[in-house]
């Protein structure tokens, strides 16, 4: 059962017909070709799959595309500040926080969402934002590291 | 990963029109709030429902709003991490902030909403035992109009409620609470997040902190019986006492023996139990003690 819809992708007005079955993370990895956003698990555990669904972080597995209509959507594709890296992007880079990349996009979108809501979080309460993203690789240190290193130059780049 | 098969969605904008749809299409049809159960159930458990009805575009089903008398009101799709940042629940009733907060990661509760979390009757509900505890009630409107019923009523058995498939739940009542209630929930679980309540358990009284006096004791339990349930034998041995650690340890011992635990891949009914008598005590003692600070550092659950 196809349906239009209207919704803004990455800040662009976006129209779509799609089947409303198809889940967001299909509709934007396999129509729309945005294969950033990862499947890791597709049950909702793993948080590779986050998005912003209008400005909150949500697992794109669990949704239909037929509940779309009217939403904003942001993907680790439209994380960049114009040409510039996201601090939490460059951090991550810088600190090791990514290693094989995959849980990477998740956390991404996670961190900046916890950033934009709380400019100075403590370690734990970077641990409780990420605990529905998982990582094989990194351990996390350098993940809640990477995390309070974009949220100095976040503060900073606010102050100055 | 399992897909869904194809279906179709609607999207009502009022709840006549929603329940009239269920009515008209028929059976095999399943209303729609965040999803995060819906959708888990055509993935992994091969549900296929004819159709969906998606309950979000009906305005007015949530929010959380305080009532003149002292009452809580809170929207069926108000979602879990607004029921879990909410100031006026934060400030009255800690404990079910914090229930709300138990459940899956920020971004499962972004979607999960309370209504859905009773609709879906799962024995495990993370926000059921706090809500008992609150001697909450569940709005329903049908075609016919509407009917309250006590939130202990509305479990049938797993999965199952007293709502008929075109009915559809609008609001969870809290009634008015003493000022001087306190409570507390204990998910217990190995896992600190992500991860379902082996057992919950959750308490409410009037304490009379100075005589250390508990009156209207209220304590309901998750995961340990078909639905959600209070533990009434406990809850009398409490009434009108001066809580001690002997008389909490009383009471956990108890609840351990009326609730109704099943064995299952995540714990043993005995060891269910125990954790019962254990955390029982636990919550009621926290309760009394009403600790600051934050419940990700006081929580307990090493040992
Ligand atoms: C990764 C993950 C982790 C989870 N962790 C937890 C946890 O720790 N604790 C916990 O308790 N739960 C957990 N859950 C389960 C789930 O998130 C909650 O039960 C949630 O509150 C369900 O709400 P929903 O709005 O998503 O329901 P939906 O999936 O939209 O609906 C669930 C059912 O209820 C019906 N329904 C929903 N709203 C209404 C209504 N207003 N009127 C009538 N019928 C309705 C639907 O038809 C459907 O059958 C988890 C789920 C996932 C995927
Ligand atoms: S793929 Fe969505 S949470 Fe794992
Ligand atoms: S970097 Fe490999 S899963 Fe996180």
């Amino acid at each position: 059962m196809k349906k239009t819809i209207h919704v803004t992708l990455n800040g662009r007005p976006t129209n779509l017909e799609v089947p409303a079955h198809r889940l967001l993370l299909d509709l934007l990895r396999d129509e729309i070709g945005l294969t950033g956003t990862k499947e890791g698990c597709g049950t909702g555990d793993c948080g590779a799959c986050t998005v912003l669904l209008d400005g909150k972080p949500v697992n794109s597995c669990l949704i239909f595309s037929g509940e779309l209509d009217g939403a904003d959507i942001v993907t680790i594709e439209g994380l960049k500040i114009g040409p510039e890296l996201h601090p939490v992007q460059k951090a991550f880079i810088q600190d090791g926080g990514a290693q094989c990349g995959y849980c990477t996009p998740g956390m991404l979108m996670m961190a900046k969402s916890l950033l934009d809501e709380n400019p100075d979080p403590s370690d734990e309460e970077i641990r409780f934002a990420l605990s529905g993203n998982l990582c094989r690789c990194t351990g996390y240190a350098k993940i809640v590291q990477a995390v309070q290193d974009a949220a100095a130059e976040l503060r900073a780049k606010r102050a100055g | 990963m399992r897909r869904p098969e194809p279906l179709e969605i609607f999207q009502p904008t009022s709840i006549r029109e929603a329940g009239a749809l269920v009515k008209e299409k028929g059976p095999g049809g399943r209303f729609l709030a965040g999803g995060t159960d819906l959708v888990i159930a055509v993935k992994e458990k091969s549900f296929s429902p004819k159709y969906v009805v998606d309950l979000k575009r009906i305005p007015g089903l949530s929010g959380i709003r305080e009532e003149a008398d002292g009452g809580l009101k809170i929207g069926s799709l108000t979602t879990l991490r607004e029921v879990e940042i909410s100031p006026i629940i934060l400030k009255r009733f800690p404990f079910l902030a914090q229930s709300a907060a138990e459940v899956g990661s920020v971004q499962i509760r972004n979607r999960a909403t309370i209504g859905g979390n009773m609709a879906n009757a799962t024995p495990s509900a993370d926000v059921a035992p706090a809500l008992l505890a609150l001697e909450a009630r569940a709005r329903i409107a049908g075609l016919n109009g509407e009917r309250v019923v006590e939130l202990e009523q509305f479990f049938r058995g797993p999965g199952q409620t007293v709502m008929a498939p075109e009915e559809i739940l609008t609001e969870i009542i809290i009634p008015p609470a003493n000022p001087s209630l306190v409570g507390e929930y204990i998910k217990f679980s190995p896992r600190e997040m992500m991860d379902l309540a082996y057992i919950g358990v959750a308490v409410a009284f009037v304490f009379n902190a100075s005589q250390k006096l508990c009156e209207k004791v209220r304590i309901a339990l998750g995961a340990v019986s078909p639905t959600p349930m209070r533990a009434r034998g406990a809850e009398s041995l409490l009434e009108g006492q001066v809580l001690t650690e002997e008389l909490a340890e009383k009471a956990g011992a108890e609840a351990a023996r009326e609730c109704k635990p099943i064995s299952d891949v995540r714990s043993s009914a005995d060891y269910r139990r125990d954790m019962v008598r254990v955390n029982t005590k636990r919550a009621l003692l926290n309760a009394a003690a009403q600790r600051p600070g934050k419940w990700t550092e006081r929580r307990d659950r090493r040992y």
